[in-house]
């Protein structure tokens, strides 16, 4: 598997974020963007997820532009935003049921033990609204799991925490990295990931 | 092998279902959502009678036109609940982002939408017939047009809806969208319930809804799924 | 095939667009003008005033071609809304947003003329006459096209939202023409109609046809000055734009 952007120009209302952006990821490689803030970077992670559109150039999908091979693409792409899409007038639970409905769900790993990951797994018939506004962004990430796929788009993943989640969720990530995943994430965080490949990519300069 | 990977691969009947059954527990654990729209129908249509006169044949003349127009407006209030909340809460994003065709995901929200608004108001509706002096007859004929014409303002009104999710006063644009769209559903379902009343065939009415309804069938998800893309981007 | 689409890309490029638009403005215009006056002349003097409906059917003449012009120009956006998904054309969506409003008060011509005759023939300004009812719809779908568009702020957005609608409206535009219609005939079904089946006489059609090119020509003429002036917007800050806006301020 292989993402590559090529020549990326984008804009948000009349004015140009970045342009000439290139990169590659393949298996078991990181991508961590920084940038301040209003430099484009949930915008960037947008347009690699193709909700965004570019202005210029494209983004490729093991060679092929992502909006020609969405099927092959969005399999293989779990994104959690800022606005994380949990919903509160459902359960933990059901939120990851519908989750796992839309994508393909992870063989070995169902709602309950994707919410253990997150150390969630009290909460599974907790109503969304109820939970903490950290609580609820574990849930969204427990979609990580829930549903598999190769490449994780991470939107300031870290933030609204706690250290100790903080600590647990670096864990994860190494790990589906070590498995082969790939990962793009924003974070101003210092992850601590040994032996992985970790490209950087700064915007804004 | 096979059999472990072919099990775990995403099937769009699934998906269809969860999100159908998803936007139904939504709904029902919103009651009021459900209910201001079949509300604001009744009392619309009762608000004529008082603001004309309880006149019998008066009231019989203008009944179909009246239930009608207040079915399209309360259908355009119960439409913007659709993708708002999803498009609020970063919901949408993941619906774009599945693997399977967004136009048939679509078409399970609308379905969702229309047993959430259209099918309480056609249960409705005998009830308002009565209050409106309609005879027997034009009562059948407004609940089969209801069955046939609510479904259309729903797969139109989503077009509408998808267009304005991402604009913070959609709703008045939302009218101003969706509205003209509906006129033909207008026009051929009061028409039909105006002729039965007086013992006509409504065979050609309810034709005429009917190929409404299988066009809109096939091309609004389409154009709604295009326009969500557009909308989030 | 070729030659086509690169002819196709050429349009494309906003700087030749300015400069080919610059070129061909006048020529529409000059032509509006060489078919509008003798329009206008055999429409109030040259033709002969209608049997039945005398002197006021001069006002035929005005009616129907922007009742037409507005039609097409529905067609148009459809068509450029079409382009502006497919190909993602800037150009094709700077067209259509600036036929819009040329579209819409074409409708409103169309409207005002039309209820203008019918107060000597059906003693109104208003019947609910199936074209009237149709154009009056069109009226709406314009506006509704326009406040789309205008209040989406990402102008690339804002095409792309405005492409669907129009799209969706030139689908439902004949369904919408038709049940009108079927609506009228069920509830007046003896009206004097707007244009008559009638064979029209030479005397009439020339002035008729005259005034349908020069509101076409209007039309082209008014798309290429306005669209131009929206490209330069557009792209204002680059080289070409700065160097074509210093060379008008000189």
């Amino acid at each position: 598997m292989r993402l590559e952007v090529r020549d990326l120009a984008v804009e948000r209302g009349d004015r140009l974020l970045f342009s000439g952006l290139d990169f590659a990821l393949d298996d078991g490689e990181v991508l961590q963007i920084e940038g301040h803030n209003g430099s484009g970077k949930t915008t960037l992670l947008r347009v690699l997820c193709g909700l965004g559109v570019p202005s210029e150039g494209e983004v490729l999908w093991n060679g092929r532009p992502i909006n020609r091979v969405r099927g092959d693409y969005f399999v293989d792409l779990n994104y959690v935003g800022h606005a994380h899409g949990v919903k509160g007038e459902l359960t933990a639970l059901e939120n990851l049921g519908v989750d796992r409905a839309l994508g393909r769900a992870h063989p070995n790993m169902d709602g309950e033990t994707a919410l253990d990951e997150l150390a969630m797994g009290n909460y599974e018939d907790a109503f969304g609204r109820t939970l903490s506004a950290g609580q609820r962004r574990r849930v969204a990430l427990a979609r990580l799991f829930a549903k598999q796929a190769r490449l994780w788009v991470l939107d300031e993943p870290f933030t609204a925490l706690d250290r100790k989640t903080r600590a647990d969720l670096e864990a994860l990530i190494h790990r589906h990295v070590s498995g082969g995943g790939m990962v793009i994430v924003t974070t101003h965080h210092e992850m601590a990931l040994h032996e992985c490949v970790v490209k950087n990519l700064t915007l804004g300069l | 092998m096979n059999s472990t990977v072919a099990a775990n691969e995403p099937r769009l009947a699934q998906a269809f279902v969860t999100l159908l059954r998803r936007d139904l527990l939504l709904a029902f654990r919103r009651p009021a959502e459900i209910a201001n729209p079949l509300l604001f129908f009744v009392i619309v249509v009762t608000l004529f009678p008082l603001g004309i006169g309880p006149e019998p044949n008066t009231l019989q003349t203008i009944a179909p036109g009246v239930i009608w127009v207040a079915a399209l407006l309360a259908s355009m209030l119960s439409l913007d609940g659709m993708f708002r909340t999803d498009f609020d809460d970063g919901a949408l994003e993941q619906i774009l982002l599945s693997p399977h065709p967004l136009s048939v995901l679509v078409l399970a929200k609308v379905i969702a939408h229309w047993m959430i608004s259209g099918l309480p108001l056609i249960l409705l509706s005998p009830l308002l017939g009565l209050f409106m002096n309609l005879p027997a007859e034009s009562i059948v004929a407004l609940v089969l047009t209801l069955l046939l014409g609510t479904p259309v303002l729903s797969l139109i009104g989503s077009i509408g809806t998808a267009l304005t999710v991402g604009l913070r006063k959609g709703g008045v644009l939302l009218s101003l969208l969706v509205l003209p769209l509906y006129i033909p559903v207008l026009i051929f379902a009061a028409s039909a319930v105006e002729v039965a009343g007086v013992g006509f065939s409504i065979a050609a009415q309810l034709s005429f809804l009917g190929a409404l309804l299988a066009l809109a069938l096939t091309l609004a998800p389409v154009a709604t799924a295009a326009s969500l893309r557009i909308s989030v981007s | 095939m070729n030659r086509f689409v690169a002819w196709f890309h050429r349009w494309g490029s906003p700087k030749h667009f300015y400069d080919m638009s610059g070129r061909w403005a006048p020529w529409m215009a000059g032509l509006f003008f060489l078919t509008f006056i003798p329009g206008l002349y055999y429409s109030l003097i040259g033709s002969p005033p209608d049997y039945q409906q005398g002197e006021s059917a001069r006002i035929m003449y005005i009616h129907v071609p922007a009742a037409w012009m507005s039609m097409f120009i529905y067609a148009v956006m459809a068509i450029a809304g079409a382009v502006t998904l497919i190909w993602k054309m800037k150009l094709a969506d700077i067209v259509a947003q600036v036929s819009a409003p040329i579209g819409a008060s074409f409708t409103l011509l169309a409207l005002v003329t039309g209820s203008l005759w019918g107060k000597p023939m059906w003693g109104t300004y208003w019947v609910w006459d199936a074209r009237l009812t149709s154009e009056l719809i069109l009226l709406f779908l314009f506006l509704g096209y326009i406040a789309l568009t205008t209040s989406i702020d990402d102008k690339r957005q804002a095409a792309r939202a405005g492409a669907v609608l129009a799209l969706v409206g030139v689908v439902n535009l004949p369904i919408i023409h038709y049940s009108v219609e079927w609506w009228s005939t069920l509830h007046q079904p003896s009206t004097v109609k707007v244009m008559g089946k009638s064979a029209i006489h030479m005397s009439m059609l020339i002035p008729l046809l005259l005034m349908s090119f020069a509101f076409k020509f209007y039309y082209a003429w008014v798309v290429l000055i306005s669209a131009r002036a929206e490209v330069l917007d557009r792209d204002k800050g680059t080289r070409w734009a700065e160097e074509a806006a210093g060379e008008k301020g000189r």
